[in-house]
C-alpha cells in the first residue's frame, strides 16, 4: 500500500513537526494516561501478591480447630470445663466430612535443642504427615523429606528443622541424616524445611505420637489442623466450619449454644473474604484504567478534531491537486496513530521504569534483611510486593529459594510459585494426586 | 473539450438558491477563454464545476469526452490529478513545504517515486525561472514568485485544461502583466486556459470572454469586443 510507504511517514513527520506544540500536548496526555495506568495495575498487583504472600506458610483452604473452656453447664456437666482434643477426633471428623481433605493432629512445646556445642529453644511441634500439605512445604532434592507414615507407626524420634533452626544448629553443614539432641534424647534430622516466611521462624516437626508420649499428653492434641476442599465461597467454608463445631460439640458433649468453646481459626474463609476484596480492588482498577482510557480516546479526538478543523484549507488544496479522500483519512489517522504508540510506548517504558526501580530498591533491602538473619517486616510491606510480581516471573530472588524448586520429596513434581492463587489450585492437583 | 449542456445547480437550503439555471456552452481544446460576472453571478459555482470539486444536478458536462457526473471521490481525485490544473487567487501554496516540494506534491499523488518528482519539479521551476528558489518557503517569496510556483504546481501533471481562480487577483498591475504572460504562453503550448476574472484588464488578454449574470450566460463573445455595461 502506498500510503505505508516512506512518503507518508514523512509527510506526517512534516505536519507534526509544524505543529510541534500540539503534537507534543497530544503525545503527552497519551503517555501520561499508560503511565498511570502502569502504575496503577502494578500498584493493584503489587498490593494483592503482598497480601497474598501473608497467607503462604499455610495452604489457603486450610482451618484449624482448637479446644477451650465451655461457659454452660450441659448434660450434667458443669460449667467451664476444659475441652480437650483427641487422637480419636482425627478419623471421626475425617470420615464425617468429605469437605475435608487432610487433616492433621498437632501438639507443640518448646525444647531445647542441641547438636555439637551450638544450641537453643525452638518451637516443637508434634504432628502427621498431611501436615505438609496444610502448612505449604515443600523438599528440595538434598533437602530431605518431611515425616511419614512409617515414622508415625514406629514412633520414630525424627525430626523436620526449619530453615532458621537448621542455620543455626549446623551453619554450612547439611543437618539431613545428622543427629540431635532434644529434652536428653536423640532425634535424627531427615529434612529441613527451606521456606521462609514469617511465621515458621523456629520450628521444628516431629511425629505425633513421639511428641505426646515425650511430653506425656496421653492421646491429647492441642490443635486439628485441617485442609478443605470444594469450598468455594466465604459462606460455604463460614458454614461448614460450624458444621464442623457442632459434630465436635455433639461427641465432646456441650451445649449446642455454647459452640464457641471450640476455637475454630478459618484460614479458608479468611483467605476468599481477601481475595474477595482483591477481586474487587481489581474490578477498581480495572474501571480505572478503562477509565483513563476512554479519557485519552476523547483527548486524541479532540486534538483530532482540531488538526481537521485547522488544516481543512491544506485538505481542499490536495484535494484540488488530485489527493483522494482515502490518502487524507490516512493521514491523520497515520499521524495520531504515530504519535499515540510512540508515546505511549514512553508512558509505558517510564511506568515499567519507576516498577522497577522500586522492585530494585526493594529487592536490596530484603536481601539485606535475609543475610542478616534479622526480623524481615517488610515482606509484610505490600509496596514490597511489587516484587513479588517479578520473582515469580524470574525466579531471581535469593531470599526465597522455593521459588526454584521443582521436585517434591517424593519426586513428584510440584512446581511453586508462591503469591499466586495459582498456587492454591496446584496444591489441589497435587493433593488429588496422591 | 469541455461541454456543457443545460447545466442546473441548486444550493439547498431554506430559501434554496438556483445558481446556474440551464448553461450551455463549449470550450474547444487550446482556448484562452475568461469568465466574468459579479460576485454571486455564479462564476465560482460555475469553476468548481468545471474543476470536479462540486456537483450539478441536472444536465451533462463532458471533460475531453468524458461524461463527468456521479463520479466517486476516488475518481473525481484522478480526474483532477491528471486533467486539471488549478491556480487560485491566495495562491493555496502549502506554507510548511519549499516551493520544490509544492511543486512537486501533485506528482505524490500520482505515485511518482521521490527522486523522479524533483528532478521533474526542479525542470518546471527552472521554466518559471525559479530554479535558485526552490528551497525557499512560500512565505520568504513574492506575490509573483508564489503564483508561478502556483503555476509550475498546475503545469506538472500535464493537465489538459488549467482553470485560474482570480489569478492576479492579489497582485499588483506590474507582476499581473507578467503573470498573464506566463499564462499566455502556457496556453500558446496549446493547454486550454480558463480564467475566472471581474479585472476587465485581465480579460482584455484572453481570446475569448464568457459574461455570466445570474446564473445564466448573458454575453460569450470573441474578445475584442466591447461589452457593454462594465
Amino acid at each position: 500500500m502506498r500510503f505505508l510507504e516512506f512518503d507518508t511517514l514523512t509527510e506526517i513527520l512534516l505536519t507534526m513537526r509544524e505543529n510541534k506544540l500540539r503534537t507534543f500536548l497530544t503525545g503527552f496526555a497519551v503517555a501520561w494516561g499508560i503511565f498511570m495506568l502502569i502504575i496503577l495495575l502494578g500498584s493493584g498487583n503489587g498490593l494483592k501478591n503482598g497480601v497474598t504472600a501473608n497467607f503462604n506458610d499455610r495452604a489457603s483452604n486450610t482451618m484449624m480447630l482448637w479446644g477451650g473452656r465451655t461457659t454452660m453447664p450441659y448434660k450434667g456437666l458443669k460449667a467451664y470445663r476444659r475441652i480437650k482434643l483427641t487422637n480419636e477426633l482425627i478419623p471421626y471428623l475425617k470420615n464425617h466430612f468429605t469437605e475435608i481433605d487432610k487433616i492433621s493432629g498437632q501438639v507443640d512445646r518448646s525444647s531445647t535443642i542441641s547438636f555439637g556445642t551450638e544450641n537453643g529453644i525452638y518451637q516443637i511441634y508434634g504432628v502427621q504427615p498431611d501436615y505438609q500439605i496444610i502448612s505449604n512445604m515443600t523438599f528440595a532434592t538434598g533437602n530431605g523429606r518431611f515425616l511419614n507414615d512409617r515414622d508415625m507407626e514406629m514412633d520414630r524420634k525424627v525430626i523436620v528443622l526449619s530453615k532458621k533452626v537448621a542455620k543455626s544448629l549446623f551453619k554450612d553443614v547439611n543437618p539431613v541424616g545428622k543427629w540431635i539432641k532434644m529434652d536428653g534424647l536423640t532425634f535424627q534430622v531427615i529434612g529441613v524445611d527451606m521456606k521462609t516466611s514469617n511465621n515458621n521462624e523456629a520450628k521444628c516437626y516431629i511425629p505425633m505420637k513421639t511428641a505426646q508420649k515425650l511430653y506425656t499428653l496421653g492421646n491429647q492434641v492441642h490443635n486439628i489442623n485441617i485442609s478443605v476442599r470444594g469450598l468455594s465461597t466465604k459462606e460455604e467454608n463460614d458454614a461448614f466450619g460450624q458444621k464442623m463445631r457442632e459434630a465436635l460439640g455433639r461427641e465432646l458433649i456441650i451445649h449446642p449454644e455454647d459452640l464457641n468453646t471450640i476455637g475454630l481459626w478459618n484460614q479458608a474463609s479468611n483467605y476468599v473474604q481477601t481475595m474477595g476484596i482483591f477481586s474487587t480492588i481489581d474490578l477498581f482498577v480495572m474501571f480505572i484504567g478503562i477509565c483513563t482510557l476512554i479519557a485519552g480516546i476523547v483527548g486524541v479526538g479532540n486534538i483530532m478534531v482540531i488538526t481537521v478543523k485547522e488544516r481543512t484549507r491544506e485538505f481542499g488544496i490536495r484535494k484540488a491537486l488530485g489527493a483522494t479522500p482515502g490518502s487524507i483519512l490516512t493521514s491523520i489517522l497515520l499521524e495520531s496513530i504515530v504519535i499515540t504508540s510512540l508515546f505511549g510506548y514512553l508512558g509505558m517504558m517510564f511506568g515499567i521504569g519507576i516498577l522497577e526501580l522500586i522492585n530494585m530498591v526493594i529487592n536490596s533491602s530484603q536481601k539485606a534483611a535475609a543475610d542478616g538473619e534479622r526480623t524481615i517486616s517488610i515482606f509484610m510491606n505490600p509496596t514490597v510486593d511489587l516484587n513479588n510480581r517479578c520473582n515469580c516471573h524470574h525466579h531471581t530472588d535469593p531470599c526465597r529459594p522455593d521459588c526454584r524448586i521443582h521436585t517434591g520429596p517424593k519426586g513428584c513434581t510440584n512446581q511453586t510459585d508462591r503469591g499466586h492463587a495459582r498456587r492454591i489450585t496446584k496444591t489441589h492437583q497435587y493433593v488429588r494426586s496422591r | 473539450m469541455i461541454r456543457f449542456e443545460n447545466i442546473n445547480k441548486t444550493y439547498p437550503g431554506i430559501q434554496p438558491l438556483h445558481v446556474l439555471k440551464g448553461i450551455d456552452m463549449n470550450i474547444d481544446q487550446g482556448e484562452f477563454v475568461s469568465i466574468m460576472g459579479a460576485s454571486g453571478s455564479g462564476k465560482s459555482t460555475m469553476l468548481n464545476i468545471l474543476g470536479i470539486l462540486d456537483d450539478y444536478d441536472t444536465g451533462n458536462y463532458y471533460l475531453n469526452g468524458t461524461l463527468i457526473k456521479d463520479l466517486t471521490e476516488k475518481r473525481a481525485a484522478e480526474y483532477r490529478n491528471k486533467m486539471i490544473g488549478f491556480i487560485f487567487q491566495s495562491f493555496n501554496l502549502i506554507n510548511f513545504k519549499n516551493a520544490l516540494e509544492n511543486v512537486a506534491l501533485p506528482l505524490y499523488y500520482q505515485g511518482l517515486s521521490r527522486k523522479k518528482r524533483q528532478i521533474k519539479s526542479m525542470e518546471y521551476l527552472d521554466m518559471m525561472g525559479l530554479k535558485d528558489w526552490w528551497h525557499h518557503f512560500p512565505n520568504e517569496l513574492s506575490g509573483g514568485q508564489k503564483q508561478r510556483i502556483a503555476i509550475a504546481r498546475a503545469l506538472i501533471a500535464n493537465p489538459k485544461v488549467i482553470l485560474a481562480d482570480e489569478p492576479t487577483g492579489a497582485l499588483d498591475s506590474v507582476t499581473t502583466e507578467e503573470v498573464m504572460q506566463v499564462l499566455s504562453e502556457v496556453n500558446a503550448t496549446g493547454i486550454t486556459m480558463i480564467i475566472v476574472t471581474h479585472e476587465k484588464s485581465v480579460a482584455d488578454k484572453t481570446n475569448r470572454i464568457i459574461h455570466l449574470k445570474d446564473g445564466i450566460i448573458e454575453f460569450d463573445s470573441p474578445n475584442n469586443h466591447e461589452i457593454p455595461g462594465i
